[in-house]
């Protein structure tokens, strides 16, 4: 079992997305994350997508995808130059003063913004890898339990240049 | 020109030479019926139930090779045909099916009859799509009849609403498509070719596993070369069968858990295994482990995703198979493996495909079809009659059968038959049927009387689901839960025993087809069937029923229990 990553081009059309997810619930492959928007041609969408699979599982679904008539183009993302973030919201609630300078310390050492805070409440706005934001919430997690909100929005990627970033 | 859509759908049709259109109305059909009205080229087919009017167009498909469409309402018109679109997207049929649907502005608003049927068919088909703008409705017509015939067959779920169907429009059915996510492989790798040939021409004992694709891409004739030049012997899958002649020295017979003795046996013993066209269901591969297990593994199959699924392939040719079997022919020779030929004959001499029981058997009444009928089309339902049927018919040039393989629908038989005969108005149409299944869809006797079909349609009335109740015989320890098709109320709930005093069989078929004015004969003893045969060769312009009173317990044999291997078959009661 191994992380891949998959970069889908599809047709910007009323169900595409349905059908995307419906191959991989019928099949029984699970997703791990998914995000789509439109490209610089917009009859087009670019997706990504995140799966935990073994190398024979994994052929499957790119052929499964690859037949799909509104699958323009597949790209296995997993082993080749890319950049990948991820954005992620935290929304801490009911801080005390301390709560606050210790949140405020953590923002400074791990470069990430504060985008947003008042008296009791204060949210934060990571753009980073996958794996540093999993390992983010978790130190949040530890220092806030309960009072914590977080959304993210999968990760995003495209080929790299002449640097690698993922 | 300015044409409403209605108008366009119908022009499309014909520009497609669609001769018959299997079509049931509704509201949001009701626009498109009218523009069909003042048309003469375009047969329109009312069969009495939607599922009975797929699995039609799939067996008039399934025997021309064209294109088979469907026009039904929106709704439960098209919710009826769900089941009919996966049986033949399972066997790679090409149905272009067009559905009604409420007008844009209601869609998404429950509306009377309105579910979206592109969201249900989406996982049984190859494509599904709603026409949402008029100008778009020529080029989504055109791109699904393209969809549907090339690359692997399959369906394409054309829905329509009503407003695109009565808004004006351009009149031009555009020539010209290119999708750019669909682009079926026309060509085959010539590396991999060699690679193949180098491997098969090494071999001890190699077979060819022949599955539907062959057929599908009427590659029969250059198979049976290819077989004939290697001196390779040829076993086939259910959907592979016919794809050489039956009684070819080196036909071999069907693999899988009802395949017979020698074909089996060389599966299991075989150290190339070239396949064509097959999927490596389930139902062929037996226990996968044990599959094939010391042979290197060729597959040629259309589709990417049917190599290495279920088998791990050791040489993938992506192709049609016609275009394979070509590109193998030039460069293929002579084998040197005529011990193993003579092996595996010797071993169909010893261990024949055949019913060892009293009386009438399917097996009986199967040879009298292979004796009576050269020129036709056998179509089956699902059971132990379609079983039957694939063990015991016999298949060349001119003799087709038709069969669900993928999904094994009951209730597929009789109307496909019905979409076969329509088809090819000048072969002998024969369906053979469960008493069980044949149920499903017997109202369309009414269909086949009213269009004057003389189709043959035999049932093989053993009182029981009997596919069911033989694996209730063998492996839950007879207890026949709801598999007997004479109970009554006043029956014991366990009872395990046929005889003469079981209660009388509902419907009485032969009073069901009189009804329907259809012709009826019953047969109870084997000096009869070949009279009832002729006689309803006789019926040219009347479909006729010969319900055969066969022994409610015999078994389909050889069989392989679920997760055993191939060489593990039961081979008698
Ligand atoms: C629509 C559908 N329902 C249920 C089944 C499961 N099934 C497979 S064979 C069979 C029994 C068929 O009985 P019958 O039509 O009498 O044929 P026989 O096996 O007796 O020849 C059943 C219930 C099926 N294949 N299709
Ligand atoms: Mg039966």
């Amino acid at each position: 079992m191994k992380k891949r990553w998959i970069c889908l081009y599809v047709e910007n059309e009323i169900g595409v997305l349905a059908r995307i997810s419906g191959l991989f619930s019928s099949k029984s492959y699970n997703i791990d994350s998914l995000t789509v928007g439109t490209t610089e041609d917009e009859t087009i969408s670019r997706m990504t997508i995140s799966v935990t699979s073994d190398d024979k599982t994994f052929e499957q679904i790119k052929k499964q995808l690859n037949r799909s008539v509104e699958v323009i183009k597949v790209v296995d993302y997993t082993d080749i130059p890319i950049h990948m973030k991820e954005l992620l919201f935290i929304k801490i609630n009911n801080c005390s003063e301390s709560d606050k300078l210790e949140i405020f310390r953590i923002a400074a050492v791990f470069k990430v913004q504060i985008t947003d805070y008042d008296k009791y409440n204060v949210l934060l706005e990571c753009l980073q890898s996958e794996k540093q934001n999993d390992d983010l919430i978790s130190l949040f997690k530890k220092c806030f339990g309960s009072r914590l909100e977080i959304v993210r929005g999968g990760s995003v990627a495209i080929e790299a240049i002449s640097i690698t970033n993922r | 020109m300015e044409i409403k859509g209605s108008e366009l759908f119908v022009k499309a049709l014909l520009e497609e030479n669609v001769d018959i259109l299997f079509a049931y109305p509704g509201g949001q059909a009701i626009d498109l019926f009218d523009a069909l009205y003042d048309q003469e080229k375009i047969e329109v087919v009312l069969p009495r139930h939607e599922q009975a009017l797929v699995h039609a167009a799939d067996g008039y498909a399934r025997s021309t090779g064209k294109v088979g469409v469907c026009l039904v309402t929106s709704g439960p018109g098209a919710t009826n045909l769900v089941t009919g679109i996966a049986t033949a997207n399972y066997d790679s049929v090409p149905l272009v099916c067009f559905t009604g649907q409420v007008p844009t502005n209601l869609i998404g608003n429950d509306a009377f009859q309105e579910v979206d049927i592109v969201g249900i068919t989406r996982s049984i088909s190859k494509y599904a799509v709603t026409v949402r703008n008029r100008e778009d409705l020529g080029a989504i017509i055109k791109k699904a009849f393209f969809i549907a015939r090339t690359g692997k067959p399959g369906v394409v779920v054309v829905d329509l609403p009503k407003d695109i169907q009565r808004a004006y429009g351009s009149d031009e059915y555009q020539g010209e498509i290119n999708i750019r996510g669909y682009k079926p492989n026309t060509g085959v790798h010539l590396g991999q070719i060699k690679k193949a040939l180098d491997v098969l021409g090494k071999a001890q004992k190699p077979v060819f596993l022949v599955g539907g694709g062959v057929n599908i891409s009427h590659a029969n004739k250059e198979m049976k070369q290819l077989a004939e030049l290697t001196n390779v012997p040829v076993i086939t899958t259910i959907m592979g069968k016919g794809a050489i002649p039956t009684d070819h020295p080196l036909y071999v017979g069907n693999i899988g858990i009802h395949g017979n003795y020698a074909a089996n046996t060389a599966i299991s013993q075989c150290d190339v295994l070239f396949s064509i066209g097959t999927r490596f269901n389930d139902r062929i591969t037996g226990k996968v482990t044990e599959f094939a297990k010391n042979a290197v593994i060729i597959h040629v199959d259309i589709d990417s995703a049917s190599i290495s699924r279920n088998i791990m392939v050791d040489i993938p040719i992506v192709a049609d198979a016609k275009i394979a079997i070509k590109a193998l022919l030039e460069k293929a020779t002579a084998l040197n493996n005529q011990a193993w030929v003579d092996q595996i004959t010797a071993w169909k001499k010893s261990y024949p495909l055949s019913m060892n029981y009293q009386g009438m058997t399917p097996q009986i009444i199967i040879e009298k079809i292979n004796k009576l009928f050269k020129n036709s089309i056998v179509v089956t339902d699902v059971g132990q009659n379609q079983l039957w049927t694939t063990q015991f018919l016999e298949l060349d040039e001119n003799r087709q059968m038709l069969t669900s393989g993928g999904l094994g629908t009951m209730g597929y038989g009789f109307p496909a038959a019905i979409g076969a005969k329509m088809g090819n108005p000048d072969k002998d149409v024969i369906a053979i049927c469960g008493d069980g299944g044949v149920q499903m869809n017997i109202q369309e006797l009414a269909t086949a009387v009213v269009y004057e079909i003389p189709l043959i349609l035999c049932i093989l009335n053993n009182g029981y689901l009997g596919n069911v109740r033989q694996w209730q015989e063998m492996f839950f320890n007879k207890r026949y839960s709801s598999t007997c098709l004479r109970y009554r109320k006043r029956c014991s709930k366990d009872c395990q025993n046929p005889d003469k005093c079981c209660p009388e069989y509902t419907p009485d078929f032969i009073k069901l087809a009189e009804s329907y004015g259809a012709k009826a004969i019953r047969v109870e003893q084997v000096c009869d069937i070949e009279y009832a045969f002729m006689e309803a060769k006789a019926n040219t312009f009347t479909p006729t029923i010969i319900e055969f009173i066969i022994s409610p317990e015999a078994n389909v044999l050889p069989i392989v229990p679920a997760g055993n291997s191939l060489s593990e078959m039961i081979m008698e009661d």
